[in-house]
């Protein structure tokens, strides 16, 4: 059995070894969930939003789905992806399957929901404080809709890097879809579960803790960026 | 954030441009995982511009992508389930290019005394009447259908085996050997993912040759009506050149451990 203080040792020469496979391994982990986070925050930050702020048919509905599709497995999400983009699948045409583009559309499906229930639950509170004003002014609702994500910034940070979060993490949806492929497709959650498999536990417990220390430190950027220290400091905006 | 969305939403774009010829092989894991492939297929890349794509799944699993059109050649070993998947009209020919063996390993204290054997059949029947652990791939790979081989050549039918002594793991060939270490557990292994594992803790072969343990690896080119026309020239290329003289002597110089892997087996 190796020891985790080997793991640790050997993640820190990783680290300095600056191996160029690692670094594109890591580089393709980024890219991928970077790329799904930002089109799910696209689409989850608005509608999020906008379930906070409207009163609409099929809202109730919408809510209730984002927050059962939380725990959507991503497994189940690489499988019904591989048969959509499957050479016979009903999407085979635009040759997807195998590339970064499907496990980017993997993780985003399974980002989206994240995003919309996490931003609908922060933004809500918010919204029902200032949603007023807005209406007393005459102001179409829909217009404050970047008011109400710019006082809720915080709660859209959080939303945002749990999407990343869950993307950054999940193996299940991105081995069917990607294959990991050397050179190709292959992520650092794929990376581990393959030297796993090859029974290089030592080595792929230092590719875990890489790929922890990745994860952190983009949150810790993020709200830096965001100048969010009270989140750290506190747990929440007053 | 906001202003960084065109970047990625233009990177992505980019990624999805004008891919460089190649083509997708879809590998049983043992070639894969004991490093076969990373070592002679960039000879073959450099040699014609060629990229190659290696998805590492099981058999059965190579062979259910390949007969959804999503791969553009397969390299197999399980000459029963090649014989189906031609017979389907997948695959237009199955031609062998390497052989080795597979071993069965076992813990160090060898509880149903098999240990020095080279009849396969007679030490899973001992295993079963001492009930010790036995992993199973349980996968449809060519190895869990190599081992049912060997059970049913026993006269024993794994199906009605009870007692939770034999364990399906449905799992790669790497798992059943990370479990097969934890549990003190038989498993069967081909060689080559054997020889290059890296997690053995007490496992050592405890049955190796005779004829029952072959382990050959085939190339099946595939139905071109169901499969990417613009990669079929190079996946004929990739197949001709795994069989020609050059790629059989690169196939023949492949060792770990100074002991060689495969061994080359196309029709000269």
């Amino acid at each position: 059995m190796p020891d985790f203080s080997a793991a640790l040792r050997g993640a820190i020469m990783l680290i300095g070894q600056r191996d160029g496979e690692l670094l594109q391994i890591a580089g393709l982990s980024l890219f991928v969930s970077f790329s799904a986070t930002a089109i799910a925050a696209v689409i989850g930050l608005p509608l999020g939003a906008a379930l906070a702020m409207l009163r609409f048919r099929g809202r109730g509905a919408i809510v209730l789905g984002a927050n059962a599709l939380l725990g959507l497995p991503p497994i189940v999400v690489g499988l019904a992806l591989y048969l959509l983009l499957s050479r016979i699948g009903p999407l085979g045409m635009l040759d997807l399957l195998f590339t970064p583009a499907a496990m980017v559309l993997a993780q985003t499906l399974l980002a989206i929901p994240i995003v919309t229930a996490l931003a609908h639950r922060g933004l809500d509170a918010i919204w029902s404080e200032i949603g007023p004003a807005f209406q007393i002014d005459g102001a179409q609702t829909w217009q404050a809709m970047p008011h109400l994500l710019a006082i809720g910034r915080t709660q859209v940070l959080i939303a945002v890097l749990a999407g990343f979060g869950r993307a950054i993490s999940e193996v299940g949806a991105i081995i069917i879809v990607g294959g990991n492929i050397a050179g190709h497709t292959r992520t650092m959650t794929t990376a581990i579960a393959l030297e796993t498999s090859e029974g290089n536990l030592g080595f792929a417990l230092a590719l875990g803790l890489l790929l922890v220390a990745l994860s952190v430190t983009v949150s810790l950027v993020a709200f830096a960026v965001a100048g969010e220290r009270r989140i750290v400091h506190h747990g929440r905006k007053p | 954030m906001r202003n960084w969305l065109p970047v990625f939403c233009g990177t992505l774009a980019l990624g999805a441009a004008a891919p460089p010829p190649s083509v997708v092989l879809a590998s049983t894991t043992s070639v894969e995982n004991s490093g076969l492939l990373a070592h002679i297929l960039p000879v073959f890349t450099r040699e014609t511009g060629i990229e190659v794509r290696v998805l590492s799944l099981g058999t059965g699993q190579a062979l259910a992508v390949a007969a959804h059109g999503d791969a553009d050649l397969v390299l197999v070993h399980d000459p029963d389930a090649e014989r189906a998947f031609i017979a389907a009209g997948h695959g237009v020919s199955t031609r062998e290019m390497a052989w080795n063996d597979f071993v069965v390993v076992g813990p160090a204290d060898d509880p149903a005394h098999v240990a020095g054997g080279h009849d396969a059949p007679v030490a899973f029947a001992a295993i079963r009447k001492a009930e010790a652990p036995f992993v199973s791939r349980g996968d449809k790979s060519g190895t869990d259908a190599q081992e049912k081989r060997l059970w049913r050549a026993a006269s024993l039918d794994p199906a009605s085996f009870k007692g939770g002594w034999y364990r399906e793991i449905g799992g790669g060939m790497g798992a059943a050997l990370n479990a097969a270490a934890a549990m003190g557990a038989y498993t069967l292994a081909d060689r080559g993912t054997w020889l290059s594992f890296g997690n053995k803790g007490s496992l050592r072969i405890v049955i190796e040759g005779g004829g029952a343990l072959i382990n050959r690896y085939d190339v099946i080119t595939l139905n071109p009506n169901e499969h990417r026309a613009e990669a079929r020239e190079a996946a004929e290329r990739l197949a001709d050149w795994l069989l020609s003289p050059d790629g059989q002597a690169a196939i023949g110089r492949y060792q770990v451990g100074g002991e060689q892997l495969f061994h080359p087996g196309a029709a000269p």
